[in-house]
């Protein structure tokens, strides 16, 4: 099916399932410890040996020899691959460093060898005997050090951000030399590390010259092809599965060394494998957020109209790897005549950085919604009102390109109302409750909605049930459940009747999850193989499709009404389609939009900063599943916090590499660091954006959180803190007097 | 993990001479720590002697008015011992401070006191560290120290002690009792039980090879009130940046020891008459010969925040 106009009305729209808050239908394998997940396949490879990865001692160089005969004569080893008996393996999608094979290091713990034994003691001991000799080189490793010597380039997170080096609207220079009132602020955001819950985890076995990977991957249309390429396989020689994703955020993408080293492991251990990237390897030997330096400068008149807005951003990364794309918003957020945005990168050997949820955005936001507030009370406006103000309904960089639906103003209203916002004091630092200083602060949200081809095959049994089959991933998201939501509203029967099967590269080519795209391209693709297989039963049962409606487990027209089930009384009925968007998804501008409020308490001793409470209003079209959508919203409002007050990875820049790399040394946040959450969506829906009209919010919930936090800690303090996390560190000199 | 063998044996003499007869033997208890760096071969024993069967698990009062407090009570009890809410409400705080109630369950008072350190070089063996390999250097002095130590520390490391109830156990003057192969015990008052590093940053602790952890003896209370503060970069389950355990007066007098600062937990008895006259008085001997990094120095204004902080609390 191709989306080539605006959606009309449609079977959707019933709204008898879709759009309701839904439990997960996965839900109970999760709480029973029955889900599949990619190192616990028991069921599909019980005989399954362990593979340990090694990691590289040092960030650059070369490995010069690796002594594998104390690990080969270790109890229980099976097989050892090492980097260097293997010829370098080409990369997959979206790869930046090469992940194994030949001598050369491109960054710490990069992976040189794959121990096999019978248990996983056993290999992890025996990986401990393995020696390498390294002939280490010199490094760039120190992104400030380094930023001087950035070039603009241009790139594509592969997530629905990006654009040219440089882009240029107007004449931003004489605009801004000419404001009355201008804010030229420069900030910093810190690498950060997805730390999704479940390891990158591959469990792979082969039969004969093909060989099947129970994965841990977000992507499996990408994995597939890119592992095919890997192993130097057709891709009919190749299965990937992943039914169960225990989290990705970016961080599974894309193939990596897990699944890599348990497929070369499992034919030289000649029985399956299975390989889980410890929690040491995560930080250095799979991808990260970069860190970014980003300088804004905005001018405005005296009634808080922008003339000018430029945003410039540098981060770093490996030969062939692409910068952080953190001014993507900056080109479409704000009103203004005269507009530079430009991304420059600069050479570092530190490990990949590549997309972790909102690539872009997140740290993007999170520096231009401070520059707004700073702007804002330059000016003596109110932040939410300055915002107000320079919103825009075209594309300001083509103002020919209108927006096919925004309510970026409604978000703003809704939100001050619902969070009290006229109470707050806008002069920082006057309210004290006991020894808290406390503050109140928002930012606008914003993110892009992507939109990738999607497929599904839907089948209707004898028995009434219907079985969707979609190689589309559960990534903790809810997938499952509008998916399976979809196709009970297209063909008219309960939730219960549905059957869906995720995570198969047998099945149908999906968006996969990522860059909020899941949830609206895999749906729709749901719809369109659904609107096939509806007249399939059509045919079947002797009604015109236009004419039928299908409700109640029975398909009815005028006077007749016939169960569903019995189009499938002789054979099951089988429809597959894609959903592949065409010129329509570029004509507008169709992105989503939201507003972050935090309330925060600051210690007036010790300044540490303890957010009080969170409130989220997001314009994204149709809702799916409202349950779920709070749940992708409320976990990047949770990412976002960690993100403004303690994520980072800590680079040693002498040695270069990520020094804090457990979760023991990178916090993310607890519990007791997440207050009340409340999260409001308002009622719409984007016809422009498919047949569902549905868009992402997984994204759009933690673009902007880091901002509304580090905004309301400046009005709790008086302290303007340009360089996140916020740690206790950064606001304890300038603190008042505590005694 | 190595392989190691194992025993049980069936006293604390009988123990101790089991680790004394072999140097690469380790007691084990909770475990907590210990199983953690031996799966990543920090720590190598290649036999461990588990000293869970022994007793060693009650709290006793003393005929002295304090508490004998069994090595391997766990925290989780010792927390909850209600003469140890009652009378030494700063150790009850610290031990909730500290790691969850997981770890906490099975955590013992012994285990506590001997943790290793959190230094990030530590953790990895593809790293300098002088304390995991004596010789090989410390990556940490130019390296990434943020939460490593402002004073005590040498060109040899930098390491801090992790803990919350050595801090508390510090501030509350209590004793570590041993006992040895020959079954003969010792006393060891706090403040000589853990080491700085000096240039043998691999010895946390003054134990010798085999030495049992029995009890820590807590003397009769000490008025006053009771104040942990924990300083941390999240709300729980994390290290403590610095850390306050006060006993003190209306009028500001009292005791006070620091976490997060040292190898050792850091007091300095000599200022503390100086605590009616604030902080800063204090803080200013405590940590006269403080050496931080470029990453730590916030440190010694936290400490002396975080003392303020506590001050105010006793007075109010």
């Amino acid at each position: 099916m191709k989306f080539d106009t605006p959606a009309g009305p449609n079977p959707i729209d019933r709204l008898k399932v879709v759009g309701r808050a839904t439990d997960r239908i996965d839900g109970k394998y999760k709480t029973t410890g029955t889900a599949p997940y990619a190192y616990e396949r028991h069921d599909a490879a019980p005989n399954a040996a362990y593979g340990y990865v090694l990691g590289a001692g040092i960030a650059k160089g070369r490995v010069r020899r690796i002594d594998t005969a104390a690990a080969k004569a270790a109890p229980g080893v099976i097989a050892i691959v090492t980097t260097l008996e293997t010829p370098r393996i080409e990369r997959g999608v979206m790869n930046v460093a090469y992940l194994f094979g030949g001598d050369v290091i491109q960054h710490y713990h990069q992976a040189i060898a794959v121990v096999v034994a019978e248990t996983f003691e056993q290999a992890r001991a025996a990986a401990f005997l393995v020696a390498a000799e390294y002939a280490p080189e010199d490094g760039a490793f120190d992104l400030a050090a380094a930023a001087p010597s950035a070039k603009p380039v241009p790139a594509d997170s592969g997530e629905g951000s990006g654009g040219n080096g440089e882009e240029r609207v107007g004449d931003f220079e004489g605009a801004f030399a000419q404001a009355p009132v201008t804010l030229d602020a420069t900030y910093a955001t810190a690498d950060e590390s997805h730390a999704m819950m479940e390891p990158h985890a591959t469990t792979a076995a082969w039969d004969g010259d093909r060989v099947t990977l129970w994965t841990s991957n977000q992507m499996i249309g990408w994995g597939h092809g890119s592992l095919a390429k890997m192993l130097g396989l057709p891709k009919e020689k190749v299965r990937l599965d992943a039914p169960f994703v225990g989290g990705g955020f970016g961080g599974k993408l894309f193939v990596r060394a897990d699944a890599v080293l348990a497929a070369l492991a499992a034919k030289a251990a000649g029985r399956p494998v299975k390989v889980a990237l410890t929690r040491p390897l995560i930080a250095n030997n799979t991808t990260h957020r970069p860190a970014t330096i980003q300088r804004v400068r905005i001018g405005a008149t005296r009634d808080g109209t922008i003339t000018a807005i430029a945003h410039e951003s540098t981060s770093g990364n490996l030969p062939d790897g692409d910068p952080e794309t953190a001014v993507n918003q900056t080109k479409f957020l704000y009103a203004g005549a005269n507009r530079l945005t430009a991304m420059k990168l600069a050479r570092l050997d530190l490990p990949e950085g590549n997309a972790m949820r909102a690539p872009g955005e997140a740290p993007g936001l999170a520096v231009l919604e401070v520059a707004m507030d700073e702007m804002a009370e330059k000016l003596g406006i109110d932040p939410v009102e300055f915002r107000i103000r320079n919103d825009t309904q075209v594309d300001p960089n083509q103002p020919d390109r209108p927006f096919s639906h925004r309510d970026l103003v409604g978000c703003l209203k809704l939100g001050a109302e619902r969070f009290g916002w006229a109470k707050r004091n806008p002069k920082p630092g006057q309210v004290r409750e006991g020894h808290w200083l406390v503050g109140h602060g928002m930012a606008a949200a914003f993110r892009n909605n992507m939109v990738l081809k999607s497929g599904a095959r839907v089948r209707l049994s004898a028995d009434g049930r219907v079985t969707v089959e979609t190689d589309m991933t559960d990534i903790g998201t809810g997938s499952y459940t509008i998916i399976a939501q979809t196709a009970a509203e297209m063909m008219g029967v309960p939730l219960e009747r549905v059957v869906a099967r995720l995570g198969d590269s047998d099945f149908p080519v999906s968006s996969g999850s990522g860059g909020q795209f899941g949830a609206n391209s895999s749906t729709a693709g749901v719809y369109a193989a659904c609107v096939k297989l509806r007249e399939a039963v059509a045919q079947k049962l002797g009604f015109n499709a236009t004419d039928a409606v299908f409700e109640d487990g029975e398909v009815r027209a005028g006077n007749r009404a016939i169960p569903l089930a019995q189009a499938a009384a002789d054979g099951e009925l089988v429809a597959e389609d894609a959903i592949e968007f065409g010129k329509i998804s570029k004509a507008q501008q169709v992105s989503t939009f939201g507003a972050h409020f935090a309330e925060v308490a600051v210690d007036a001793y010790t300044a540490e900063v303890r957010v009080r409470r969170m409130l989220a209003v997001c314009a994204a079209g149709r809702i799916l599943n409202p349950k779920s959508a709070r749940s992708q919203v409320i976990g990047g409002m949770v990412m976002g916090t960690g993100a403004a007050l303690m994520e980072e990875l800590a680079v040693d820049t002498k040695r270069g590499f990520f020094a804090n790399h457990d979760l023991a040394g990178y916090e993310v946040p607890v519990h007791a660091d997440i207050p009340h959450q409340e999260v409001i969506f308002l009622d719409e829906v984007d016809p422009m954006s498919s047949p569902m009209k549905a868009k992402g919010v997984g994204e759009l919930g933690i673009s902007g959180v880091g901002a509304a936090v580090a905004n309301a800690i400046y009005n709790a303090t008086g302290i303007r803190v340009r360089d996140y996390p916020i740690t206790l560190d950064k606001l304890l000199d300038r603190m008042p007097d505590a005694a | 993990m190595k392989s190691f063998t194992y025993e049980r044996p069936s006293s604390p003499a009988e123990a101790a001479a089991a680790v004394a007869a072999r140097p690469d033997a380790k007691f084990i208890a909770g475990g907590t720590n210990l199983l953690d760096l031996m799966k990543l071969q920090i720590e190598t024993p290649r036999h461990l002697v588990d000293v869970n069967g022994l007793g060693l698990d009650t709290v006793e009062p003393t005929e002295e008015g304090g508490l004998r407090v069994g090595a391997l009570v766990r925290n989780t009890d010792l927390a909850a011992h209600p003469r140890v809410r009652k009378d030494y409400g700063v150790l009850a705080r610290a031990l909730l401070a500290g790691a969850s109630g997981q770890l906490r369950n099975k955590a013992t008072t012994a285990g506590n006191l001997l943790q290793r350190t959190r230094c990030p070089y530590f953790y990895d063996t593809a790293q300098a560290c002088n304390k995991r390999q004596p010789g090989s250097g410390c990556a940490a002095l130019d390296g990434v120290n943020r939460s490593l130590a402002v004073i005590g520390g040498s060109e040899a490391c930098i390491a801090t002690h992790p803990g919350d109830m050595a801090v508390a156990m510090r501030v509350l003057d209590a004793t570590v009792e041993t006992v040895d192969a020959s079954g003969s015990g010792r006393s060891i008052p706090i403040a000589e039980f853990h080491r700085l590093p000096g240039d043998e940053p691999q010895r946390d602790t003054n134990l010798r090879p085999g030495e049992l952890i029995t009890a820590v003896t807590l003397p009769k209370p000490v008025a006053g009130t009771h104040i942990y503060r924990k300083v941390r970069d999240r709300a729980s389950y994390a290290y403590a940046l610095v850390s306050v355990a006060a006993i003190l007066g209306k009028d500001g007098s009292g005791h006070v020891a620091f976490g997060g600062v040292a190898h050792k937990p850091w007091r300095v008895e000599a200022a503390e008459a100086d605590l009616p006259k604030g902080a800063k008085a204090v803080t200013a001997r405590v940590f006269a010969d403080a050496k931080p990094t470029h990453e730590n120095a916030f440190k010694l204004t936290l400490a002396e925040r975080t003392l303020t902080a506590a001050l105010n609390q006793a007075r109010a």
